[in-house]
């Protein structure tokens, strides 16, 4: 190892931060309700998004009661099916995942993975997760309004979205896209602070390049959100005055209901290009976070470093970047010029490369590593799975000519869910196993967590390897009922039979799942300071949970990088990143 | 969405020369001990909430220029009918000119530890930005008592849209300034308030910069530059 001389200590600042510039709760109010403790929000973001997230997951059990038994249920009539995958798909891309993501777990480890002891600006934290609540509540309210929640499909496309044949017109469209902007305004406030954070509260010796990759992962997934979300603000902002005010950005001259209507001349085309603009690195923003999360998880539980620790960061900026030049693949049957195609799915499939170097990396890390099958890694082996065969299809359908035969199939459903529903929620699930007894103290119920985890992983297959299938017989995606139909066989039905009792039993152990977390926090057993053995700071702190300011009185140093693990002489098998070189003293640590 | 494309690349080559200071090609498996961050060496004067005032102005600036870049879309459209610029647009430029150098006079003197001239310069840079409100509202009404409403043809709905949100832009400014202005009456020192003046500066300066480019799309100005730009390439 080449070891940086010590005294280069000289000229940074001193590690004690004055105990009057950190936030001091003094009620019971503003220690647990308006608390301005990064690590309080993130406990708050967490259930509020989990909590949206369990009406998403009903959702989806009523979709796929009338997908798998038509006209069996027959309080799902055609309007309540389109507004429950409506709800369902706008609830689990935004309210949950990127919520979860970037609300959840940046709040709660950006500070303790930096060595900080809470984000740059605390208020703005705090008002950044009322927004997002109030958006939340907007959002649940219009299951309330007369006329319920818009069904115009999770695109909220134009002109469809706002004319009277679309359920939710009245009501439900003004209401989601008020939400929406909220929730805009609310993440772009809880964004800087996780820019900021770790562009300048990094504690002494945190270069970028020792930076754990989930922080990598989630600051990059907050500069594209920051930059891409205007997209949708702009897109929301204009179909609102559309559909409230009758201009015409959107809404083409057409006839509704025998009559025709006050628009003219806007271009749904344009719509497509902002909420894509949007859309596109929004995959990348519940993504980029999960790659993070699954490096840290492998390394830590196959206890070995992190293989090309330098392309994984070099990957991340490079994918994040590309993703914003690649929004129109998604737009291939809009009737845009072929050049436009060929260019749009070069950029898509060049995304493959760090993609792929990102895999190729997970795997190495655990070639030869000593992998403890914990719950954890086995999420994390099930994202990694998972995420190549979502990018897999995502090369058909990057392809021009293959996709536009696929285009509103189901096989175009079973990949997204693929990508960035079932692959996501497993970094979301290992990355809770791993470090919930940092949060509370105490460990996941073992069997539970792996009942949770064999059910929910066999599960997801169930459903969503057989949608491959339907969407290659030509199953459309966003019917209510597809009925008798030449080109699909009596054995697809029985096929959606199968899935949906699948997707039924899948639900069931999210309620587990629930029931570990609540459990756990009275009974769990406990953890200690460091139950995974890792290196990184978060596991270093002096009290678990950690206490107010994260660091007691002098902030961490760090000496190494987050992946010291299985070093040879080493006194145990991993090296905490503040652990002082060997020879270096105590005192001179704290220098 | 050339413009949102331009602008991105903007972003892309900022980030790209930070990253490029950032020893990315450091092999951290390999060094041990007490590394001195480049952050601070070279950028720990900046305090964080100019950074994150900088970080705002990229989110505002993608905003903005993704509504230029709808603007440009729907403009080629065969039922875009300009509107007549207001006169008054000028006069309401004028002004927003005079209160961002009103905000870089406060600035200097608040350098300078004068407190005196910072107050005067705060109250007469938010009173001229005041002054731009109250004009931009009464091109709107002058537009509409000629028949120019909303919803009567797109290019009238953006001119609405877009003076809008540049507008709200303008008043979450004013609140910032509002208290920065009440810290300086209620006798803070110079020294406690000189940041909260330069950041005010910058945002007035950044959002002048918009209102300008603004202006030139609203005029068809930027059309024009565009058509020269085109044809020198061509």
């Amino acid at each position: 190892m080449v070891d940086v001389p010590f005294d280069t200590v000289a000229g940074v600042p001193p590690a004690e931060v004055g105990e009057v510039e950190l936030y001091h709760p003094r009620s019971w109010w503003t220690r647990y309700v308006f608390s301005q403790d990064a690590k309080i929000i993130a406990i708050q973001y967490s259930i509020t998004a989990m909590s949206i997230g369990m009406v998403a997951l009903v959702l989806s059990w009523l979709m796929r009661l009338q997908l798998g038994f038509p006209g069996t249920f027959s309080f799902i009539d055609p309007n309540q099916y389109l507004q429950f995958i409506t709800m369902h798909g706008m609830i689990m891309v935004i309210y949950l995942l990127t919520a979860l993501f970037l609300g959840g777990f940046g709040n709660y480890l950006i500070p303790l993975m930096v060595g900080a002891r809470d984000m740059v600006f605390p208020y703005v934290n705090m008002l950044s997760y009322w927004v997002y609540l109030l958006a939340v509540m907007v959002l649940v309210s219009t299951f309330f309004v007369p006329g319920g929640p818009t069904g115009a499909g999770w695109t909220l496309y134009p002109p469809q979205a706002i004319l009277s044949g679309t359920p939710g017109q009245d009501w439900g469209i003004v209401l989601m896209l008020a939400s929406l902007i909220l929730f805009i305004i609310g993440f772009t406030m809880g964004g800087l602070n996780y820019v900021v954070t770790v562009l300048q509260a990094r504690t002494r010796g945190m270069t970028l390049m020792r930076l754990p990759l989930t922080v990598w992962g989630i600051f990059t997934a907050t500069v594209m959100a920051l930059l891409a979300f205007p997209a949708l603000f702009v897109a929301s902002v204009m179909l609102l005055l559309d559909r409230l005010l009758g201009t015409s950005f959107f809404m083409p001259t057409l006839v509704e209901m025998g009559t025709l209507t006050k628009y003219g001349g806007g271009s749904p085309i344009l719509f497509q290009h902002l909420f894509w603009f949007f859309g596109h690195p929004e995959v990348y923003i519940v993504a980029l976070p999960a790659f993070g999360i699954i490096s840290d998880l492998i390394s830590v539980h196959a206890r070995k470093n992190i293989f090309g620790y330098r392309m994984m960061v070099w990957a991340i900026v490079a994918i994040g970047a590309l993703s914003f030049v690649v929004w129109a693949h998604h737009m291939y049957v809009s009737g845009m010029h072929p050049y436009f195609g060929f260019f749009f799915a070069t950029t898509t499939l060049i995304i493959a490369i760090p993609t792929a170097i990102k895999v190729y990396n997970w795997v190495l890390t655990l070639w030869r590593g000593d992998i403890h099958l914990t719950i954890p890694m086995l999420f994390a082996l099930a994202f990694i799975i998972t995420f190549v065969n979502g990018g897999l299809t995502g090369l058909f359908l990057g392809n021009v000519v293959v996709d536009v035969p696929l285009s509103d199939t189901m096989f175009v459903v079973a990949h997204f869910h693929m990508v960035m529903g079932i692959a996501p929620i497993m970094a979301v699930f290992g990355g809770i196993y791993h470090w919930y007894p940092k949060v509370t103290g105490r460990m996941l119920n073992e069997v539970l967590g792996r009942f949770h985890f064999w059910v929910s992983f066999l599960g997801a297959y169930a459903i969503f390897f057989p949608m491959h299938y339907l969407g290659l017989l030509g199953m459309p995606r966003r019917y209510h009922d597809i009925g008798e139909t030449a080109f699909v066989p009596a054995s697809a039905h029985d096929l959606n039979a199968f899935m949906s009792v699948a997707a039924l039993i899948v639900g069931f152990a999210q309620l587990v799942f629930l029931f570990n977390l609540i459990w756990s926090l009275l009974k769990g057993k406990e953890a200690g300071g460091n139950p995974w053995g890792a290196a990184s700071l978060e596991w270093q702190t002096p009290e678990t949970p950690p206490g107010h300011g994260n660091w007691g009185k002098e902030l961490p140093i760090v000496h190494r990088w987050a992946y010291d693990y299985s070093v040879p002489g080493a006194a145990r098998d991993f090296v905490a990143q503040n652990e002082p070189p060997a020879g270096l003293s105590a005192q001179g640590s704290h220098a | 969405m050339s413009a949102i494309i331009l602008f991105m690349a903007g972003i892309a080559a900022i980030a790209g020369w930070w990253l490029s200071q950032q020893r990315l090609t450091a092999k951290p498996w390999l060094e041990e001990g007490l590394i001195v961050d480049l952050r601070e060496q070279s950028t720990s004067s900046l305090p964080p909430a100019k950074i994150g005032l900088g970080v705002f102005l990229a989110v505002v600036g993608s905003l903005f220029a993704l509504f230029i870049s709808a603007y440009s879309m729907r403009m080629n459209l065969v039922d875009w009918r300009t509107l007549p610029v207001p006169v008054l647009l000028w006069f309401n430029t004028g002004v927003l000119v005079l209160s961002s150098v009103a905000l870089q006079w406060a600035y200097m003197a608040a350098r300078r530890d004068d407190i005196d001239v910072t107050s005067v310069g705060l109250c007469a840079g938010g009173a001229f930005a005041i002054t731009f409100l109250v004009g931009q509202l009464l091109a709107w009404r002058q537009l509409s008592a000629a028949g120019y409403f909303l919803a009567s043809n797109p290019a009238n709905s953006f001119f609405y849209l877009i003076t809008a949100v540049h507008g709200l832009h303008l008043m979450g400014g004013l609140v910032a300034l509002g208290r920065t202005t009440a810290k300086v009456l209620r006798g803070a020192e110079a020294s406690q308030i000189r940041l909260s003046v330069e950041l005010c500066t910058i945002y007035w300066h950044f959002l002048l910069v918009v209102w300008l480019v603004l202006l030139g799309l609203l005029t068809g100005w930027t059309d024009n530059f565009v058509d020269i730009c085109r044809q020198l390439l061509s």
